[in-house]
């Protein structure tokens, strides 16, 4: 660029000839360049300006727009992930302890019809009902024929019927897939599985939901689509759930009882490895509940659960155990149980009127005197056997994971009088659950601390809370171990398992109140085993047995429930990995005391 | 020199262009296939469910009772007895070959280390 000078001679030389000052051409140049280049400065920056002006926006433009396209888009799966790959299932399967398979989902069809697409309504009508004998035929006709425009015909078909209804050939008959729940053992723990239906129905999807057990319990689990590949793995074990419930149908049928109910528990980790109530029905195929008649008598109802009774003589060992814990006694204490007992103008009286005279704590539990254990319950007192009993769980729901636990609260006598204590510490005045009662015995075979039964697998134990002593535990074991060896409950004993446990018969209350059936009774047996060293509880209970091998009707536990526990024992235990075992010998003269 | 730098510059958008679409193609390509891999793996799985719930329809308890008591007379299969369960101590031990030599019944220590170094 060629600069101007500032002081341009030719000018500056006519300026001086004409006697003007030179320096005003030297600012009137400078001015000018300064313009100038203000002029420039100004361009560049406009342009400058202009170029930021359309870089914003294109740039807004470009979000705008991308924008736009976001929001016009129908949402499309993403193609390439691989989270998605497991989840396929819409409910999750349900599995035994060793990973056996309870619940499943199972591809099918549901079939409906679409009657304005119809060709031959009466032929589909009568072809229909070759195929499903359930269907009636007018009902069809007259829903072809008629205004609607859609009807659901089957809900479930399997492949066979659908190939028959593919075969009648009418355009009008149509398939939607269907995901049903697959019970594969059919009615093996029926009452635990519950059930499942289908929840809200489309022509292409339904949801599965569960209705019933652990089903409806776990409902929102199991449909979590983020757990839909992981199992529910439950603490039941299949095999020794099988056994348990037919070895426990076959002694409902000999002992002509109307209902029965068995509870297996781990008396460490508080696991139910099988829990069974009879008669039970198919999940695959849930029965409605019944409309009329005792809700308990229907097969719905889960008797280990929810049937509350009067467990009878099985409580004995609670007041005896606590009497000892508090030192009230020890087992070797003599105990006057010959008449009269008199708590609140009521006669307290024994079994079949018995005498037994003057007895040692061991030998009331052994011989089950009602006398025996009221006296121990007074010397206790209302206020401690009640706390005693709640913190086993006496007083509460147990909280096992099936809805139907929580219809199985106990049932507790309005004012706990010294009358109820009598009554409670022979099991009459508190109705629970055979679970519960099961609970209570696993305190005292693991060493006196609280078990909350779960039906899920736990891999350690629970350490609830102490209850009673350990050595009040033992020696509650080694009273119970004599009612097998020399007590009511001899045809308890299975050589290598050292079966202890304790019997109780109870009269059944009447329907409408006022007083007891006298024929009618609610036997249970509640064991543990190996007696000394219990891993196991099982609680097997009766509902109305009779045993007719004798001359006269027997209505015992001792006679009834004992004999089946024991076979029971006798199957599963080889099962839960028990070996037979010698019983270590009780040291002889050596008495543990406390004092 | 400026010319031969517009060419250059044109000649690499050419050449990215065309390997942008190149990578377009191959990722379609290999998106689809992946697709068809997902389902293919949707359909196994589910395969496998089938397969699962058949099995475990078939070893029901109930019926592997029944087939036991179908099949008794060739196979005699009963249910575990605490009595099947056996110890070590009841196994014999197995005959001791003789190979012509007497058994030694009586044996008596005999030291040999005068005879090493």
């Amino acid at each position: 660029m060629i600069r101007t000078p500032l002081r341009p001679l030719a000018r500056i030389l006519q300026a001086r000839a004409k006697g003007e000052n030179p320096d005003a051409i030297e600012r009137e140049n400078l001015r000018l360049r300064h313009e100038e280049q203000r002029d420039r400065a100004r361009k560049r920056a406009e342009s400058r300006l202009l170029v930021l002006g359309v870089f914003f926006f294109a740039a807004f433009a470009v979000i705008g727009g991308r924008m736009g396209v976001l929001a016009n888009t129908e949402p499309s799966e993403p193609r390439a992930s691989v989270a998605g790959a497991d989840i396929l299932a819409q409910r999750a399967d349900i599995v035994d302890r060793k990973g056996r398979i309870l619940a499943t989902n199972f591809e099918t069809h549901s079939l409906y019809a679409q009657p304005q697409q119809m060709i031959e309504p009466v032929k589909t009508a009568k072809a229909l009902v070759r195929i499903f004998p359930d269907l009636k035929e007018e009902r069809l006709l007259k829903d072809f024929t008629g205004k609607r425009k859609f009807l659901w015909i089957k809900k479930k078909i399997s492949p066979e019927q659908l190939q028959s209804v593919h075969e009648i050939g009418e355009p009008g008959l149509l398939f939607g897939p269907r995901e049903m729940r697959l019970y594969p053992n059919g009615n093996l723990a029926a009452h635990v599985m519950g059930g499942a239906s289908f929840g809200r129905e489309g022509v292409h999807a339904a949801e599965v939901i569960g209705v019933a057990g652990i089903e409806k319990f776990y409902d929102e689990r199991l449909r979590d689509p983020a757990k839909g590949h992981e199992p529910l793995q439950l603490s039941l074990d299949l095999s020794i759930q099988t056994a348990i419930e037919r070895v426990l149908y076959g002694g409902m049928k000999i002992m002509n009882a109307k209902g029965a109910a068995a509870v297996l528990l781990d008396v460490h980790t508080g696991e139910v490895i099988s829990i069974a109530s009879l008669p039970d029905f198919d999940p695959n195929n849930r029965p409605r509940p019944p409309t009329k008649g005792n809700p308990s008598d229907s097969p719905l109802f889960n008797r280990s659960v929810q049937g509350v009774y009067e467990l009878g003589s099985t409580f004995k060992i609670f007041a005896a155990a606590q009497a000892i814990d508090l030192q009230l006694v020890n087992q070797n204490t003599v105990i006057d149980t010959s008449p009269p007992l008199k708590v609140g103008g009521r006669k307290i009286g024994e079994f079949k009127n018995k005498n037994y005279g003057v007895l040692t704590v061991a030998d009331i539990i052994i011989q089950s005197s009602n006398r025996g254990t009221g006296r121990m319950a007074l010397k206790i007192g209302p206020k401690r056997q009640k706390e005693f009993l709640k913190s086993m769980g006496f007083f509460e729901a147990t909280g096992l994971e099936i809805v139907e636990a929580k219809g199985g609260a106990p049932l507790l006598p309005k004012r706990w009088t010294d009358l109820s204590t009598v009554t409670i510490s022979y099991g009459h005045g508190l109705s629970s659950s055979p679970l519960h009662l099961a609970a209570g015995y696993a305190t005292i075979a693991n060493g006196g601390t609280r078990i909350r039964p779960t039906l899920l697998k736990r891999d350690k134990p629970q350490y609830g809370e102490r209850v009673m002593s350990e050595q009040t535990a033992k020696t509650a074991q080694s009273m119970l171990r004599k009612v097998v060896t020399e007590g009511t409950a001899s045809m308890g004993d299975v050589p290598g398992y050292a079966v202890a446990g304790k019997t109780g018969t109870a009269d059944k209350p009447k329907e409408r109140g006022g007083g007891y059936h006298k024929d009618k009774t609610i036997t249970t047996f509640a064991s543990m085993f190996p007696a000394h060293k219990p891993q196991y509880v099982l609680v097997v209970t009766f509902d109305e047995p009779v045993e007719t091998s004798g001359k006269k009707p027997r209505r015992t536990a001792g006679w009834t429930a004992v004999p089946v526990a024991a076979e029971i024992i006798r199957r599963v235990a080889p099962l839960l990995g028990l070996r037979p075992q010698i019983e270590p010998p009780v040291l002889s003269g050596i008495t543990l005391t406390s004092n | 020199m400026r010319s031969l730098f517009v060419v250059l510059t044109a000649v690499a958008v050419i050449a990215l262009a065309f390997w942008a679409y190149r990578e377009n193609y191959e990722t379609q390509a290999a998106q689809s296939e992946a697709q068809g891999i997902q389902n293919d793996i949707a359909g196994a799985r589910q395969r496998l469910r089938v397969l699962n719930a058949e099995w475990a329809y078939l070893n029901r308890p109930q019926r592997l009772r029944d087939l036991a008591d179908l099949n008794f007379e060739k196979l005699g299969l009963l249910p575990l007895r605490p009595e099947q369960f056996g110890k070590i101590d009841q196994v014999t031990f197995p005959p001791v070959e003789l190979n012509g030599h007497l058994p030694i019944t009586n044996p008596v220590d005999v030291s040999n280390m005068e005879q090493q170094p």
